[in-house]
C-alpha cells in the first residue's frame, strides 16, 4: 500500500525539517532572552528597540520574512552567508528568518515568565546590592525560565510547523517533498496522511514530553 | 509590570552609565543601518526610479498591491466567517456529556491543530485539482481557505472551549436550578458570555489567519499581496526591496490595527460591570500563536498580574 513511497526520501526531509527546527529553537531562544532582558532593563533605547522589534516582527506573516531573506538579502543584495552552495545557503536563510520571527514570540512569553516571579524575589536581590544584570540572571530569570516552559513549548511547536514556510525557498523539508510527491504520484489521500502523521509524530510527543518537564521544574508557591 | 522592581532608581552615576549604554547601543545599531544602508546603494536599490513607482505613481497601488490586498482580506473573512461556526460546533462538542460525541471532537482538534497549515493547503489544492471541477484560477482560493479554515477551527474550538470553561461556575448552576435543559444552559446562558469573553482571543486570531494568508502567495500562487510583489518588482525593474519594504508596511499597519483593538477590547470588557468579569485574553489558549503566524499579546493573559 505504501509502496509509493519508494524512491522518495521521507526520512531525509523530515531530518531536515528537525535540523531547522532545532538551530531555530537555540537560536531564538538565545536572541529572544536577549531581547527580552532589553524590554525590562533600565536603558530607555534598549526598551524602545525591543518593543520596536518584537511589535514589527509578530505583525509581519513569517513567509514575507523567509521570502525576504532569499529574494532580497541573497539574490538582490548579494549575501550568501559564507557559501556558494545553493541548498546551504537557503537553509541558512531559513534558519536566519525563523529565529528572527521566532524570537520575537520567545521574548514575549519570557516577559511574561517575568511577571510570574514574586516582586520580593527581585526586592531581595536589589537589598543585597546587586546589579540589574546580576538581579536578573541570578535571581529572576532562572525562576522565570521556570515557569514558561509550558509557553515556550507552544511556541516550539508552532516552530517546528512553521519550518514548512521553508519550502517557499526551496528547502528540501517534509512539505517540499510532499508538494513534488503530490504532483508526481496519484495516492494524493495516502501522502497526506504519511505527511499528517509525520507531523503529528514531531508535535505530540514534544507537547506531552515538555509539558511533563515544565509541572517538574515548575516552582512551587 | 513596573520595571521599576528589577533594578533601583537611578542616581547620578547609574544615568551617567546608561548613556553610556545608549550611546554603545546606539553606535552598534547605525553601524547595522550602515551596513545596510552601503549594501542597498551599491546594488542602486534606493535609487528613486525604483521607490518612484510605489510612493509617488498610483498605478502600482491600482494594478497589484490593492487587487492583492483585497485577495488577502476576502481569504481571511472567508476563512474566518466558515472557521467561527465550525469553530464553536467542535468546542462545544468536546464538552459534551456524551464520551462518543467529545472523543471525536477532541480527536478531530488536536489532529488539525498538529498539523501545518501549508500542509493543509497543498492538500486541500490537489484535493480539489483531482475531485473537484472548481477552474484553476478558483483553485488557490479554495485551497488557502480550505487549510485555513480547518486549522483555524480547530484553534477557535479551543479557544470556544476555553472561554465556556472562564466562566464562573454558578452560571451553569443557577441555570440549572431554575430547570433550564442543558442545550437551553448552552445556548441561552453559556454561549452569549462566552462570545464577549473570548471576542478579543477571535480578533487575535484573525492576525493568525492574515498572516498565513501570504502562505498561499508563496506556495500555491494565491495571488494575494505577498504575490503582488514578484510581478510587481520585475515590471518596474527589479525593485525588489521597495516592494517588499511597501508590502511588509501594509502588513503590519493591518495586524498592528487588529492586535490594537483586541487589547482594546479586552481592557474594555475586563472594565465592563456587565460582563461576569470572565475575559479570555487573546493568547490565553495554546496555539493561537501558531502556524505560520502568532498574533494576540502573548503576555497579555498577565497583563492583570501586575508587578510593582
Amino acid at each position: 500500500m505504501f509502496d509509493f513511497l519508494s524512491g522518495y526520501d521521507l526520512l531525509g526531509a523530515f531530518w531536515v525539517t528537525v535540523q531547522l527546527t532545532l538551530l531555530s529553537a537555540a537560536g531564538s531562544l538565545v536572541w529572544g532572552t536577549l531581547l527580552a532582558g532589553m524590554r525590562v532593563g533600565p536603558v530607555p533605547l534598549m526598551r524602545g528597540f525591543g518593543t520596536a522589534y518584537v511589535n514589527i516582527v509578530r505583525n509581519i506573516p513569517l513567509t514575507v520574512i523567509i521570502l525576504f531573506t532569499s529574494l532580497g538579502l541573497n539574490q538582490t543584495l548579494g549575501v550568501n552567508l559564507g557559501s556558494q552552495n545553493f541548498d546551504t545557503i537557503n537553509f541558512r536563510f531559513a534558519v536566519l528568518g525563523l529565529i528572527a520571527y521566532t524570537s520575537a514570540f520567545v521574548c514575549e512569553a519570557i516577559r511574561s515568565g517575568i511577571n510570574t516571579v514574586p516582586v520580593g524575589q527581585a526586592e531581595a536581590a536589589r537589598a543585597l546590592g546587586l546589579s540589574f544584570t546580576q538581579v536578573l540572571t541570578l535571581v529572576v530569570l532562572p525562576q522565570a525560565f521556570r515557569s514558561v516552559v509550558g509557553p515556550l513549548t507552544n511556541v516550539l511547536i508552532a516552530l517546528t510547523k512553521n519550518t514548512t514556510v521553508a519550502a517557499a525557498i526551496g528547502v528540501a523539508e517534509a512539505a517540499f517533498l510532499m508538494k513534488s510527491m503530490i504532483e508526481n504520484e496519484a495516492q494524493l489521500l495516502a501522502i497526506s496522511a504519511v505527511f499528517a502523521f509525520g507531523f503529528v509524530c514531531l508535535t505530540l510527543p514534544t507537547g506531552l514530553i515538555l509539558g511533563w518537564v515544565g509541572k517538574k521544574v515548575a516552582v512551587k508557591r | 509590570m513596573s520595571a521599576s522592581v528589577l533594578y533601583d532608581a537611578q542616581g547620578p552615576r547609574a544615568k551617567r552609565r546608561n548613556v553610556v549604554y545608549s550611546i554603545v547601543f546606539l553606535l552598534a545599531l547605525a553601524a547595522l543601518v550602515w551596513w545596510v544602508y552601503r549594501g542597498l546603494h551599491d546594488k542602486g536599490q534606493l535609487d528613486w526610479a525604483k521607490w518612484k513607482p510605489l510612493l509617488a505613481g498610483s498605478e502600482s497601488w491600482t494594478t497589484y498591491i490593492l487587487p492583492g490586498l483585497k485577495n488577502t482580506l476576502i481569504a481571511a473573512a472567508l476563512s474566518m466567517v466558515i472557521a467561527l461556526p465550525l469553530g464553536a460546533f467542535f468546542g462545544i462538542a468536546r464538552l459534551s456529556d456524551h464520551v462518543w460525541v467529545r472523543v471525536p471532537a477532541t480527536v478531530v482538534v488536536e489532529f488539525f491543530r498538529a498539523i501545518p497549515v501549508l500542509i493543509l493547503m497543498i492538500f486541500g489544492n490537489a484535493l480539489f485539482a483531482q475531485y473537484t471541477d472548481v477552474s484553476s484560477d478558483d483553485r488557490p482560493l479554495y485551497a488557502v481557505v480550505t487549510g485555513l479554515v480547518l486549522y483555524n477551527a480547530s484553534v477557535l474550538a479551543e479557544i470556544v472551549r476555553a472561554g465556556i470553561l472562564a466562566l464562573p461556575k454558578g452560571q451553569t448552576e443557577a441555570a440549572q436550578a431554575i430547570g433550564l435543559r442543558k442545550t437551553q444552559v448552552m445556548t441561552s446562558i453559556l454561549l452569549p458570555q462566552a462570545v464577549t469573553a473570548m471576542l478579543p482571543a477571535i480578533v487575535s486570531q484573525l492576525v493568525v489567519i492574515v498572516k498565513d494568508t501570504a502562505l498561499g502567495g508563496a506556495i500555491l500562487t494565491f495571488p494575494e499581496l505577498l504575490a503582488s510583489v514578484g510581478p510587481m518588482s520585475s515590471y518596474y525593474g527589479a525593485n525588489t526591496i521597495a516592494c517588499f519594504t511597501v508590502v511588509a508596511v501594509i502588513y503590519v499597519v493591518l495586524n498592528f490595527a487588529l492586535t490594537s483593538f483586541a487589547s482594546w477590547l479586552e481592557r474594555r470588557l475586563r472594565r465592563g460591570k456587565k460582563s461576569t468579569g470572565a475575559v479570555l485574553a487573546p493568547a490565553a489558549v495554546a496555539g493561537t500563536q501558531a502556524t505560520g503566524a502568532g498574533g494576540g499579546d502573548m503576555a497579555g493573559g498577565y497583563a492583570g498580574k501586575t508587578h510593582t
